[in-house]
């Protein structure tokens, strides 16, 4: 069995907004284990960049954790002091962003950011680090290092400066890396190169990747462990496989249901009704009543628990409840 | 009867190697021309899809906008129901010559209403005798595309993407035309609401019998909309073929790796299969390889490449590939 | 998978049974039901959310009573006060020449004799200045004159450069390269010194007594106006064209160019009202700098011509006495940073507030 190595408890994050708070995540649990690349999936406004903003502690300004726990190795870094704080990042977590442009400082050289970042986080100093910036690298696959170093971000293309980002991000080698939608910025052909970058580099490196997208294919193609979120909360985990082949909430159901696929073409796709989430006006009960097509009345009312499903993996759907409820009572008569 | 048959082939739109330059400063005096788009020709029948895919800076969002006169087109010829495309002609051709555009936030004006937002074509055209008909109008059309009637004096901004996108769907429909450019109608929506709007085209395409030409980069829901794809590689279309045909027999080395990098929602699939990954980067459309501007990434390319580029062919059943080695 | 969950697991299978749940519950619900889930919150147009963010704002808010309150001041005061600012003042149809320089509500001696005899003389609430004329009224019109004149200031820069940016941005190209020259050469030159020079100038090649309308204004104000109106207008035009340009970019200008909407509507419907809300702010960031420069132009004697006040020319008159009578200059120096301190907060609230770009 494989060690974990960060574990969410019950996080809360909530951001005071002019028009009321939000609570952006609203108990999520999740282990990452090491090694492992694990996807968190859901559309825009479901919590899932929050997630990861939170194990870093990068929010915004009105944003905070208000409750539960992040235990990387075993402490709780929610606790854990500014200066405690700094050399989490990097050291043991780092991210990369969606847009490789704005990430990187405009007016220094990649070389002199890859640089100041190996300084910061490692003993190396001077020309050390400067060894160091072209190995990082060549690691990742940017052609001539040494000729890179001394360029600035705008001389370089959008795959090339995501590359630059993830050599950055792995420089200190982190036990965590969180990618926040690290392709979506970019095309399918770069999207491949990066995709592939980032696989060959967790196997060479072995460190666990927390993917946040909202696009299933690249989490199909990319992660052991899925969390899908919805409306802040989790509505489902487990393996791939489990989710894509077996998936027990209606959200995923419907998710998968309306990618376009080469077996359904000249079908018409199946979307799931309704509009997304407005996390100033949360239901009472589940966050995806309201666009269910078998939302039942207690899904209104009460918030569905997670329920670990007959494969292993974790289900809030009160569906399932209630399937377990009918085939307890059948078992019941039997007897 | 036979006239009827005629007009019923003749395509609704044709595109005659359509060239787009811009022209960029390149030093205090100098000028170089961005090929944006060079030397494009396609047809559109009347009620048929087709899906016209690239990576960013091929030039597919600048074939839309220059087949509706958003631009001056450099060289070639547009033609709209046989009738030649011009500064003139297009101020008639407008009403039947519609576009959805890419950013829900950014397509609709934020201070007006969405009463007015899709009465603007309306009122342009003046299309209405009294203010009656003109909101019986506009709230057939919000019906047309699935919104609320109660919603016609909010504001864009209180909307969501997908409700936004159709909102600007409606006001494309409102002089009721034969054509709509649909510049990335998609890429901006989440998943779900996705596969909304692409049904919601279909059957407005079923109900109203438009044309669309369907721009996009997500090869998936190109697939599952187009009846025909273009393939489209820094101003250049590498490949034509039926929807189905160029999924399963993709010819042009660009297309294989294209459809192989597509990102597919089977992880036993995905992981099983082979990407054909491109090496290096699209070059800078300001210097553009000579020949084939595909062979500096190409596995295929011979000298031959580097000389000459290579004209769209036919392979047989309307499938067009512009390769010299394929 | 079960590694996954070994300790987090808080709902185990089991302990759902002993949960009270109502069996009822597990039907379908409706889609009515299920709707009442789904509402939209409120609809608020731009102004309304910008105005709700604005009452938000104390200090905006305290600048607008502030501002108010001048304003409402200026409107009455003369109608409740009896005396006049170009007069001396009188006692019982006599002019009181001993009534110069008092201090606040002090009475000259006429004045007590005339209140011993049982008449009623309204107090000088900030005193009387060298000639024998009531301050206060003098500080009102003072600062009338200095508000109408920011505020037509303003107005004249509002109008010329809302003109000549929208045109340069939007027809861009060659017209915009040679618009915007145009405007940087105004821009280089030293605006004080051409504020004094043009004022010289214009006072001189200006007749208007010929009409009498103008002429209760003076030449002055005028020449004042027409300084305002060459000189200032360049910010506001740099500011509107660089709205314009953003706007010109955002996909609706393109949606209403499909449409087939000509350029006069693309200005009218999409592009100005997108950007006026940038353009009222800057104009209300304009009036404090026009009454500043006023009071400057005012207090080196360039200004209003006397008798007239301007909150410049009484703080210039109060310099000969300072020492003696301080009081005098503090009034109306108090009254100008007053003002600008009330436009200046007022703008950065309506900044906050109404900026697109600020907006979340």
């Amino acid at each position: 069995m494989s060690e974990t190595i960060l574990s969410v408890k019950n996080l809360h994050t909530s951001f005071t907004t002019d028009k009321g708070e939000v609570l952006a995540v609203n108990g999520v649990n999740f282990n990452l284990d090491k090694g492992k690349i694990l996807g968190i999936v859901g559309e825009s406004g479901s919590g899932k960049s929050v997630t990861a903003y939170s194990i870093l502690q990068i929010l915004e300004k009105n944003g905070r954790i208000t409750e539960g726990q992040i235990l990387y190795k075993g402490e709780d870094i929610t606790k854990y002091t500014e200066k405690q704080l700094r050399s989490f990042r990097g050291k043991c977590c780092s991210i990369i962003f969606q847009d490789p442009m704005t990430s990187l400082n405009p007016v220094f050289t990649v070389g002199n950011q890859l640089k100041e970042a190996i300084e910061l986080h490692t003993g190396r100093k001077g020309k050390d680090a400067e060894a160091r910036a072209v190995e990082m690298l060549n690691l990742v696959g940017v052609n001539e290092p040494e000729k890179r170093v001394k360029q600035y971000p705008y001389e370089l293309s959008g795959g090339m400066r995501q590359r630059v980002m993830i050599a950055m991000a792995l420089a200190c080698e982190p036990d965590i890396l969180i990618a926040d939608e690290p392709t979506t910025a970019l095309d399918v052909t770069i999207q491949a190169q990066i995709l592939e970058l980032m696989q060959e580099l967790q196997k060479k490196l072995g460190m666990a990747i927390i993917m946040v997208t909202h696009d299933l294919g690249v989490i199909a193609d990319m992660c052991d462990e899925i969390i899908v979120m919805y409306g802040g909360r989790v509505c489902e985990r487990g393996t791939a496989e489990d989710i894509f082949y077996r998936p027990a909430h209606e959200y995923t159901k419907g998710l998968l249901q309306s990618i376009p696929n080469v077996d359904t073409i000249g079908e018409k796709l199946k979307p799931i009704p309704g509009t997304p989430i407005n996390l100033l006006n949360m239901p009472k009960g589940c966050a995806f009543c309201p666009r269910c097509e078998n939302a039942m009345k207690i899904c209104i009312e009460q918030v569905p628990p997670e329920m670990q499903m007959p494969d292993g993996h974790f289900a809030s759907c009160w569906l399932n409840v209630k399937a377990e409820m009918e085939a307890q009572q059948g078992g019941g008569k039997n007897e | 009867m036979s006239k009827e048959i005629i007009t019923n082939n003749a395509p609704l739109l044709e595109v005659k190697d359509l060239k787009q330059y811009f022209p960029i400063k390149t030093g205090l005096f100098q000028k170089t021309p961005l090929k944006a788009v060079d030397g494009v020709s396609f047809s559109i029948n009347p009620g048929e899809t087709l899906g016209l895919v690239g990576e960013s800076g091929c030039g597919k969002t600048t074939v839309g906008r220059s087949i509706l006169r958003l631009y001056n087109p450099t060289g070639g010829e547009v033609f709209f129901k046989g009738e030649k495309v011009d500064a003139k002609s297009i101020g008639h051709m407008r009403k039947e010559m519609q576009m959805v555009f890419q950013d829900p936030y950014s397509s609709l004006n934020p201070r007006m209403t969405v009463e007015d937002i899709i009465g603007e074509p309306l009122d342009v055209h003046k299309l209405y005798q009294n203010k009656k008909e003109r909101r019986e109008k506009i709230l057939d059309l919000m019906e047309l595309v699935g919104l609320n009637a109660e919603h016609a004096t909010r504001y864009a901004h209180e909307f969501s993407g997908g409700q936004r996108q159709r909102i600007g769907i409606a006001r494309a429909l409102a002089t009721n035309p034969k054509f709509i450019v649909c510049d990335e109608a998609v890429s901006a929506l989440d998943v779900s609401i996705q596969a909304q709007v692409v049904n919601m085209f279909e059957e407005l395409q079923e109900k109203l019998g438009v044309a669309y030409l369907f721009i996009a980069h997500d090869l998936l829901v190109v697939h599952h909309i187009s009846d025909r794809i273009a393939v489209m590689y820094l101003g250049r279309v590498v490949e034509i073929a039926d929807a189905d045909e160029l999924n399963n027999n993709p010819v042009h080395p660009y297309t294989q790796s294209l459809l192989s990098a597509v990102p597919y929602p089977d992880p036993i699939k995905a992981k099983q299969r082979q990407r054909i990954v491109l090496e290096g980067d699209v070059p800078s459309p300001l210097h553009m390889p000579e020949g084939c501007a595909f062979r500096t990434r190409c596995r295929y390319a011979t000298e031959r490449c580097a000389k000459e580029c290579p004209s769209l062919t036919d392979r047989g059943n309307g499938h067009q590939v512009a390769c010299w080695n394929k | 998978m079960d590694n996954m969950n070994k300790d987090i697991n808080s709902m185990p299978k089991k302990s759902l049974f002993s949960m009270q749940i109502d069996l009822k519950k597990f039907e379908k619900a409706t889609d009515e039901e299920k709707k009442q889930q789904d509402v939209m919150s409120e609809s608020v147009s731009f102004f309304k959310d910008g105005m709700r963010k604005l009452s938000r704002n104390p200090l905006a808010m305290g600048s607008l009573v502030v501002l108010i309150l001048i304003i409402a001041a200026i409107f009455i005061v003369p109608h409740v006060v009896p005396y006049s600012y170009s007069q001396i003042i009188t006692v019982n149809g006599k002019r009181d020449k001993s009534a110069a320089n008092m201090a606040p509500f002090e009475y000259s001696d006429l004045e007590q004799e005339y209140m011993a005899e049982g008449g009623k003389v309204f107090p000088h609430i900030m005193g009387t200045d060298e000639m024998g004329r009531d301050y206060f009224v003098r500080v009102v019109y003072g600062t009338r004159v200095s508000l109408s004149v920011g505020f037509f200031a303003a107005m004249i820069v509002l109008i010329i450069g809302v003109l000549y940016g929208s045109i340069s941005g939007y027809f861009g190209g060659k017209v915009d390269l040679v618009m915007m020259r145009i405007v940087d050469i105004i821009y280089s030159l030293p605006d004080m010194l051409m504020v004094v020079l043009l004022s010289v100038v214009l006072r001189e090649i200006l007749n208007v007594d010929s009409i009498p309308m103008l002429q209760k204004i003076g030449t002055n104000m005028i020449s004042l106006f027409i300084v305002f109106g060459l000189l200032y207008w360049t910010g506001m035009a740099r500011l509107v064209r660089g709205q314009i340009l953003t706007i010109k970019q955002n996909e609706y200008v393109l949606a209403a160019k499909v449409s087939g909407a000509k350029s006069g509507r693309i200005i009218r419907k999409h592009i100005l009202p997108n950007c006026v809300s940038v353009i009222i702010i800057s104009a209300a960031l304009q009036i404090p700098s026009a009454i500043f420069t006023e009071s400057f132009l005012s207090f080196i004697g360039m200004g209003v011509q006397a008798p007239m006040p301007s909150l410049g020319s009484l703080a210039n008159a109060a310099r000969a006495g300072i020492s003696v009578y301080p009081y005098k200059l503090v009034f109306p120096a108090v009254m100008i940073c007053l003002i600008t301190l009330a436009f200046n907060l007022l703008g950065d609230g309506l900044r906050d507030a109404f900026d697109p770009k600020l907006r979340r």
